[in-house]
């Protein structure tokens, strides 16, 4: 058996003090293995985002433990977790944040430029991750100047540009209509077949849910069965 | 992202907000414009006063003057009286540092036994009462009492000299055309006239040769005479004046071997200065006027620097304000491995550059103008003073004022640049 991508023990996070303290996570523990599709499924304010943010190292825990491919999260250097994001991880996320003023290209590289590869290699990625999205021909337009669909496969064709191991999606259908957020679900989920890339989408939609492999669900920070929450969401 | 990444994004972050930008860069652009000027204005100043220093100023002579004590406190009484001290005619001289004190013909014989003294004479004023030529009517005269300690800076003709003791005199060019002469060449060999009264007021006239016409410097306006002219005036003024009347002078020129060096020159001012007397070279005389314009130019560069320190705060703003703008994109970057001191080092470069873009236009338009200016100024008001250009442009102080700018522009990014670098990638990142 190889070792999991992620490995999370007892995960626990809150936020605040005193009585202003506010538990985002209680003890959540989870694994996820190589070429999965997890989806992490909750309402807003249920800590579905908080642990997205400590998978993907931008926080770290109070309490419990994080292994990263079978590597201790606490014990890594920042230098070692800034490299993890950047080569191995991609961020697709509802709000898109994409540069407003730059180009589609100049978007789609800021990977490979924090990462230091030169102007060549830069543009030579960039455009083969935007045809892979069929977008191309949107290379030189500015981001702002695009349709939310567009937009979206530009923000996947960033997470797609330094080659990751693991996609991690934010609600990334959260701000498409039916037709497009579908279009946006079949790219990712061709990405975790053909490329072999985990996929950890953070999402309340239970349709988006319902394609992952696995399905986690979070509940004022707990883990909780699959069944309660959705029958939790159908009566609300 | 390495560092001609951050270099090349920094850039092109300067440029996206162009209305912040530009106003920021004008606010340096006026520091920097300011400071250029003004440095040009002291470089071009004390060039000139190197020039005629080194020009016209004669190297082999000291200024001699007693030295007096200290001058009596304000509760200390009168001195007591001591008859062996002159008493000279005329008032002190004028400059600043002169001492007041009266040297005796038995003092300019110590100064001239003083090893490496060549030749001593009392500096003594002559007041002409007015010069002629060719009987084309009297004009006042003046004349230039630093003939001894300078060289005229001659426009036609040749310097004074005191062969075969005839009597010279140098004009200024100012003097040509009132005097009757079509130019400074026709001027030279001719005679003019120069009257002059005696003590009882009986008006008598010497001849003297013209040896050369003179620009206008900093060093002395009026005539300048040789030492054989001078002294026949002198003995003319005097002429008819009782016994024991004046007895003294307040100056004395020194003349030394021209091949001293700089120490040997320091030696015979300490032995002179042992002696009791006070001597000073024209570089010594011309350094006090040389500190008072360092203090002015000081001055003027403060105000440069003034509104310096008033484009840093316009920079700090701007900044400020970027990062603020910029938080989501800060935080992205955070998110995708971008660690923080390169941040830290984006927002550096992107302030060093508005700072080097707004100097490089400042200096480059102090150039342009203060060029103008300068030329201009240089064929009206200042036409007289021949060889002054006012603002003179050196690249070692325009480089150094970039440098600052681009300094200060530094640390005015150290607060926004921080907050930048310290911004939490989830916090950036939260919904709305």
């Amino acid at each position: 058996m190889n070792t999991p991508v992620f490995a999370a023990r007892n995960l626990r996070k809150s936020y605040g003090r005193g009585t202003a303290r506010f538990d985002a996570l209680d003890g959540v523990s989870l694994e996820v293995r190589a070429g999965e599709s997890i989806a992490i499924v909750g309402k807003s304010g249920s800590g579905k985002s908080t642990l997205m943010h400590l998978l993907a190292l931008l926080d770290s825990p109070d309490e419990g433990s994080l292994q990263v491919h079978g590597m201790d999260a606490s014990q890594l250097s920042t230098k070692q977790v800034n490299l993890l994001r950047n080569q191995d991880f991609g961020f697709v996320f509802q709000q898109f944040f994409l540069i407003p003023n730059a180009s589609v290209l100049e978007n789609v590289i800021l990977p490979l430029k924090i990462a230091g590869l030169g102007a060549g290699e830069c543009k030579r990625r960039g455009m083969a991750a935007l045809e892979q999205l069929e977008i191309a021909e949107k290379a030189k337009s500015k981001a702002t100047n695009l349709s939310g669909g567009q937009k979206q496969r530009v923000v996947i064709a960033r997470a797609l540009v330094n080659n990751p191991k693991v996609i991690f999606a934010d609600e990334p259908t959260g701000n498409l209509d039916t037709v497009t957020g579908e279009r946006v679900e079949d790219i990712l989920f061709s990405l975790n077949k053909d490329h072999g890339i985990t996929l950890v989408i953070v999402t309340h939609d239970p349709d988006l849910a319902a394609r992952c492999d696995r399905r986690i669900f979070i509940r004022d920070g707990r883990q909780v069965e699959s069944l309660a929450l959705e029958t939790a969401g159908a009566s609300a | 992202m390495n560092l001609t990444g951050i270099f090349r994004t920094a850039v092109g972050n300067t440029f996206r907000s162009k209305l912040r930008t530009t106003l920021t860069v004008t606010a340096i652009f006026i520091g920097a414009f300011t400071l250029t000027l003004t440095s040009a204005l002291g470089t071009g100043v004390a060039t000139y006063l190197d020039v005629q220093i080194a020009g016209f100023g004669a190297k082999d002579v000291l200024a001699v003057t007693k030295t007096t004590g200290p001058e009596p406190g304000l509760g200390d009484g009168p001195a007591p009286y001591d008859p062996a001290v002159a008493t000279a005619a005329g008032s002190p001289g004028a400059e600043p540092g002169a001492s007041a004190g009266v040297l005796t013909d038995k003092d300019l014989e110590s100064i001239a036994g003083t090893t490496g003294v060549l030749e001593v004479n009392a500096v003594v004023t002559v007041m002409p009462r007015y010069i002629e030529h060719d009987r084309n009517g009297k004009f006042q005269l003046v004349v230039n009492e630093a003939t001894a300690l300078t060289k005229a800076d001659l426009a036609a003709g040749q310097q004074l000299s005191e062969d075969g003791n005839e009597n010279r005199t140098l004009l200024p060019s100012s003097y040509l055309e009132t005097l009757g002469f079509d130019d400074a060449q026709s001027a030279i060999g001719e005679k003019v006239t120069i009257g002059i009264s005696d003590y009882t007021g009986a008006m008598h006239e010497v001849e003297a040769t013209v040896t050369g016409v003179q620009n206008l410097t900093l060093l002395g306006v009026g005539a300048r005479m040789n030492q054989s002219l001078t002294e026949e005036l002198y003995a003319l003024q005097t002429l008819g004046e009782p016994a024991g009347a004046a007895t003294g002078y307040f100056t004395a020129s020194a003349h030394f071997d021209p091949g001293a060096g700089s120490e040997q020159v320091e030696t015979l001012k300490a032995d002179l200065a042992d002696q009791g007397y006070t001597a000073r070279t024209l570089a010594d005389q011309i350094g006090i006027f040389q500190t008072i314009l360092t203090g002015i130019i000081g001055v003027l560069n403060a105000f440069g620097v003034i509104a310096l320190l008033a484009a840093g705060i316009g920079i700090i703003n701007t900044l400020l304000m970027s990062v603020q703008e910029r938080t989501r994109e800060i935080g992205l970057m955070k998110a995708m491995g971008m660690g923080k001191g390169r941040i830290y080092a984006l927002f550096s470069f992107e302030a060093i550059f508005i700072g080097l873009l707004g100097s490089l236009i400042g200096a480059a338009a102090a150039i342009t103008t203060g060029t103008i200016i300068s030329n201009v100024l240089a064929d009206t008001i200042l036409a007289d003073l021949q060889g002054l250009r006012i603002l003179q442009f050196a690249p070692v102080p325009v480089g150094a004022i970039i440098l600052l700018v681009m300094l200060i522009s530094f640390l005015a990014a150290t607060l926004p640049a921080r907050r930048a670098s310290r911004q939490n990638p989830i916090d950036a990142l939260r919904y709305e």
